[in-house]
């Protein structure tokens, strides 16, 4: 496992890539960059990359993440990759929900079925 | 819990980081007047969605100029005032960011964070301050379902 600017850490699995978020609360518009130079750098080293993203310790976060998201996204599809949410809160859901962002991700209970649901795209 | 009301106000720069202390005395106090965690995650959400706001696009990021964060917390609601020193906007002319290419903006979704969490929204005149308030909540209510229709 792999640490990365210390926001993230990265595991390979046989048919994904693994994002842990490790920040409880993503906050500060500079933790927003550094996750997003984290992600960006990972889509961009691999083509055709199965990113899953896993939300299991974020208990906070605002709207600046959504947009990161977003951007992240279109990175990986522009590198003929694909892009899961897993393990999100209610709390959180509950704004992915508000803003209509479960129309345009692809979000699973947990990392185990977001690789599942990856590989079945 | 405390049954007497508590006012603070605070005037910050309009750089990134510049609500560490406001944020933190806020929810201090809210964990002092046993606001439950939904109240409070439903707040704090709304707190930051309106920083941004008035930084970024109030007072452009120019460090010049200033937010000033009015806290009035009473046992059962919590008001924020938050003001910047830019020219002010109509919030009826913000896109509504659910609808067509909208959803893949970066920006955009703030105010409807705002309405959604907070009971009550309202923005003066000029669109450069804006007055937020959350009643206490019954613990399993966190944000009202659709509460913002959709345009």
């Amino acid at each position: 496992m792999a640490e990365m600017n210390p926001r993230i850490t990265v595991e390979y699995d046989d048919s994904a890539t693994i994002v842990t978020l490790l920040d409880e609360k993503i906050l500060e518009e500079r933790d927003v960059r550094q996750l997003e130079s984290s992600l960006i750098s990972l889509i961009e080293e691999a083509k055709g990359l199965s990113l899953v993203l896993d939300f299991s310790n974020v208990k906070f976060m605002s709207s600046a993440v959504l947009g990161l998201l977003i951007k992240v996204s279109k990175r990986v599809y522009e590198h003929q990759g694909k892009l899961a949410l897993c393990a999100i809160s209610p709390k959180i859901y509950e704004i992915f929900k508000i803003t209509r962002l479960t129309k345009i991700f692809d979000i699973y209970p947990d990392v185990q079925d977001a690789v599942t649901g990856l590989s079945e795209q | 819990m405390s049954d007497k009301e508590i006012t603070k106000h605070f005037v910050v720069k309009s750089v990134y980081g510049a609500l560490e202390e406001p944020r933190q005395w806020l929810l201090s106090q809210l964990r002092q007047y046993d606001y439950s965690e939904n109240d409070i995650f439903a707040i704090h959400l709304a707190l930051e969605e309106a920083f941004y706001n008035a930084i970024k696009h109030g007072n452009e990021l120019n460090s010049d100029e200033k937010v000033r964060m009015d806290y009035v917390i009473q046992p059962e609601q919590v008001r924020i005032l938050m003001t910047d020193e830019g020219p002010g906007f109509n919030p009826e002319n913000v896109p509504d960011c659910r609808v067509g290419e909208n959803l893949y903006k970066t920006e955009g979704r703030g105010i409807l964070l705002m309405k959604s969490y907070m009971d009550e929204v309202r923005y003066n005149e000029t669109g450069n301050s804006v007055e937020m308030i959350r009643y206490r909540h019954p613990d399993e209510s966190l944000a009202p379902k659709e509460k913002v229709p959709k345009r």
